[in-house]
């Protein structure tokens, strides 16, 4: 099955997990490329995205899934097709035919920034390091069976924490993404909990990188 | 964007549609551009989005060379607040700029309950809420869409507006404006030359007189005015502009599909419906032309659905060469097309059992009317005979699902006429009892029932409405005859159609009354989760106007009504003469089988009415 790297960025950070879905489908349709369909008594055509991303989150690190129906083309010429196609801010930076299989994804590199308006907190930086480095932090996580405690800790692989000029920190973290699965914005709520005085008036978070279990990049 | 923006987007439902940038939406660059529009739908970007017209004229405006037209829709409750927490003005989505930077500010208005949107939109915008507190040429206002065929409630908010159709009419208004603009024409300037284009009314051009009972002693036009104002259409809609690139949602909306209008205008004439006379007259575009549009927004859009839209398609005579056409390709290419609005004539069912080969739709009658005797009075062409077979052709094809629709209230209507609607109920069960294939599924049966709201320019424009009370008690009279466990029985509570019933033919004298009810917060009036009726029911008493006026009072046939200004080619004896008729419990045949001679067609130009 081929499968697609791409960007997610710009207005199109706004657009919900099951809309791109849409928008991707309409997008190969635009492009002339036939997506082979499921069966059933509802037809859909066959796309699917690796780790689904909250709203608002920009991510370098996308992979798409999907095949097509009909002779097989060329996967640079798909990229083309694709890419011009596509809505403002989402961008295919590669096809190829997918070797590894999407459950053996497990780690997520992220930067999440903390924006404060009124200049940073002192000792922020060292607070949050103390605070990542501890045994356990426990937030509070909503599920579908309603909110759940989970401790934070065992799914962040590494963390640094960087000032950036006056007004920014950010968490540079390599976390887990799949089974357990880690939202990078837990990473804020701990500080807002533990640290109510490093509290960000913002923070917005963006994906970088994704690896295996032996932390060897993904495709 | 700004950092402003981006702070707020995450914590409201649904930002991206207020971010713009969707396929297919329009850019210019700035230097090129001489005359901006801020075309406006008075309701959220998901109900917007899916109205036809409004992206027909974005893409006329924006085929005009020096002209950008932008979109700008009401926010969400939640996007409302955080702006108005923020200070931060109504945006248009393609550039993010405020809608007050705009020259011209157009309003597309196809429901009353919008009327507030309207304002509150103005007033996010910070723009003053009265014509006459915005003094320049920048920022004028106008508006069109079938509530400007009774724009009077709307007349000191908009400067002008547009009647019919706008695919020509739109042109000649942005033209003006920019030769306005660029000679430094004043406002008064403007709206005087604009009164000169036929289908503009300038409703500062006609003064209003009163009787002391409430009624209108004179409607006098001023500044050279036209007496009547005749609604503009399209001749040929073959040669009419239709944009087969269109924008497509990166979100959902609520008809998420492409659209394909096969004809304008109906043959039917119940007199109770006002777009059935309001579109008039009948006009189609051919099956070719129409097919080769498909195509063209099938592929441009990528989407994977594709409905055929009209009033009552099954009287688009070309509608069985269309199909055969389209049925192939949609199958070859998996779309899927629907063709909603279809009468239980026999074709209509064989082609309902070929849309079936793609996706099951459901069945969907509204015989507004429990007997046969008040379908004859509404002149609602249906017969009793027509739904049974039709629900029993489906029932053996496998269907379990049935939604009918009716209206309590109409003129002449009794108890008798209420408890027809459970008797017929009653036979569509047994009808499924008969004829069902699979009876394990069980059959659901989905009522529900409007309550009759008197439109104007419709033989009942001069009816009373039912008050609140006698409604629910129909209502209720009607649920204790519903037996079986099928049966879902829905009706809205009647303060809606109050309100729907004051502003349709409303005077000027409501003006107060909307903008009392704006500034207490009344907005989103079309949704549940916002509409509050007391808010209205304090502003009404704060002006001093009475509903009952233009609600169950009736209109006199004698009288002035306020929307004698216009003229939308059917004319006032037509409509008096349906009015007796509907009264004698007479049928008027439709336009096929033989012309009523309402008028419309006298809009034609060297063309035939297609009737």
């Amino acid at each position: 099955m081929p499968r697609a790297l791409f960007e997610k960025t710009g207005n199109a950070i706004w657009i919900s997990h099951l809309d791109l879905m849409r928008v991707f489908q309409r997008s190969f349709k635009r492009a002339g490329l036939p997506l082979t369909h499921t069966q059933g008594f509802n037809p859909r055509p066959s796309v699917s995205i690796a780790l689904p991303m909250s709203v608002g989150v920009e991510s370098r690190c996308e992979l798409l899934d999907f095949d097509l129906e009909g002779e097989k083309i060329a996967n640079l010429e798909i990229l083309h097709r694709l890419n011009q196609s596509l809505v403002d801010g989402v961008r295919v930076l590669a096809v190829y035919d997918a070797a590894n299989k999407i459950k053996h994804l497990t780690y997520l590199d992220c930067v999440v920034t903390l924006e404060y308006d009124d200049g940073i907190p002192q000792d922020a930086r060292e607070a949050m390091e103390a605070l990542f480095a501890r045994e356990s932090v426990v937030v509070e996580k909503r599920t579908k069976n309603g909110p759940k405690q989970e401790n934070i800790i065992p799914m962040i692989r590494k963390l640094t924490v960087q000032q950036e000029g006056e007004g920014e920190i950010s968490l540079n973290a390599r976390i887990c993404c799949q089974n357990p699965s880690l939202n990078p914005m837990q990473l804020v709520a701990a500080i807002e909990k533990e640290l109510p005085a490093c509290k960000p008036s913002f923070a917005k978070c963006r994906r970088v990188e994704i690896y295996d279990s032996n932390e060897t990049v993904f495709r | 964007m700004t950092q402003l923006k981006q702070r707020i987007l995450p914590t409201v439902q649904k930002p991206a549609r207020y971010t713009g940038g969707e396929w297919g939406q329009i850019k210019k660059d700035l230097k090129d551009v001489r005359v901006r529009v801020a075309f406006c739908f008075p309701d959220t970007y998901e109900i917007g989005m899916s109205n036809v017209g409004m992206r027909i004229l974005y893409g006329v405006m924006n085929c005009m060379e020096g002209v950008w037209c932008e979109r700008v829709f009401h926010p969400w409750g939640d996007m409302e607040d955080a702006m108005r927490a923020n200070h931060l003005p109504l945006w248009a989505l393609e550039s993010q700029d405020p809608m007050g930077d705009f020259d011209m500010i157009a309003f597309s208005i196809g429901y009353e309950m919008a009327y507030s949107n309207i304002l509150n939109m103005l007033d996010l915008a910070g723009l003053p809420l009265r014509s006459a507190d915005r003094k320049g040429l920048k920022n004028i206002v106008f508006a069109g869409g079938v509530c400007a065929y009774n724009p009077e409630p709307l007349a000191e908010f908009i400067d002008f507006f547009s009647l019919g159709e706008g695919e020509d009419s739109t042109v000649e208004i942005v033209s003006l404006y920019d030769r306005a603009k660029a000679e430094g024409w004043s406002k008064e300037q403007f709206l005087l030359e604009v009164s000169k284009i036929p289908g503009m009314y300038v409703p500062s051009f006609y003064r209003h007189e009163y009787n002391e009972d409430g009624t209108l002693a004179a409607i006098v036009p001023l500044n050279g005015a036209p007496k009547k104002v005749t609604k503009r259409i399209v001749q040929d809609l073959d040669k009419a502009y239709f944009p087969t690139e269109m924008i497509v949602p990166s979100t959902e909306i609520v008809h998420d599909r492409a659209n394909l209008e096969v004809f304008r205008g109906c043959i039917r004439g119940c007199r109770f419906c006002q777009a059935g006379f309001c579109y008039r007259p009948i006009r189609k575009k051919s099956p070719e032309v129409l097919y080769q549009q498909a195509v063209e927004v099938l592929e441009n859009s990528g989407n994977n659905e594709i409905t055929v839209s009209s009033l009552s398609t099954s009287d688009y005579r070309g509608l069985k060469e269309l199909t055969d056409e389209l049925l192939p390709y949609c199958a070859q290419h998996k779309i899927s097309l629907s063709v909603p609005s279809l009468r239980a004539d026999n074709f209509s069912r064989e082609l309902m059992q070929k849309l079936q080969t793609i996706r099951k739709t459901g069945l969907t009658f509204a015989p507004e009317a429990g007997t046969q005797r008040l379908r004859d009075v509404i002149n609602k062409n249906l017969t009793e005979e027509e739904i049974l077979t039709t629900c029993a052709n489906a029932f053996a094809g496998g269907w379990n699902n049935v939604k009918l629709y009716f209206m309590l209230g109409l003129p002449t209507e009794t108890d008798e006429d209420v408890l027809g609607i459970a008797e017929l109920v009653y036979k569509v069960i047994l009808a499924w009892k008969e004829n069902a294939v699979n009876k394990k599924r069980g059959l659901r049966v989905h009522v529900a029932t409007a309550y009759f709201v008197p439109k104007p320019f419709t033989p009942f424009q001069w009816e009373q409405q039912i008050t609140p009370q006698e409604y629910l008690r129909r209502c209720k009279l009607l649920k204790e005859h519903f037996y079986s466990k099928s049966i879902e029985y829905d009706y809205h509570s009647p303060d809606l159609s109050c309100l729907e019933a004051v502003f349709a033919r409303g005077d000027r004298r409501l003006g107060p009354v909307i903008e009392a009810a704006v500034k207490s917060g009344a907005r989103l009036d079309g949704w549940d989760e916002y509409f509050n009726y007391s808010k209205w029911y304090d502003a009404f008493r704060a002006c001093n106007v009475e509903e009952s006026f233009y609600t169950t009072r009736g209109y006199g046939e004698e009288e002035i009504l306020p929307w004698d200004t216009i003229d939308i080619g059917v004319g006032k004896k037509f409509f008096l003469r349906e009015r007796k008729r509907a009264y004698q419990g007479l049928v008027t045949p439709d336009c096929r089988h033989g012309c009523a001679g309402c008028g419309a067609a006298s809009l034609l130009k060297g063309v035939a009415c297609d009737a």
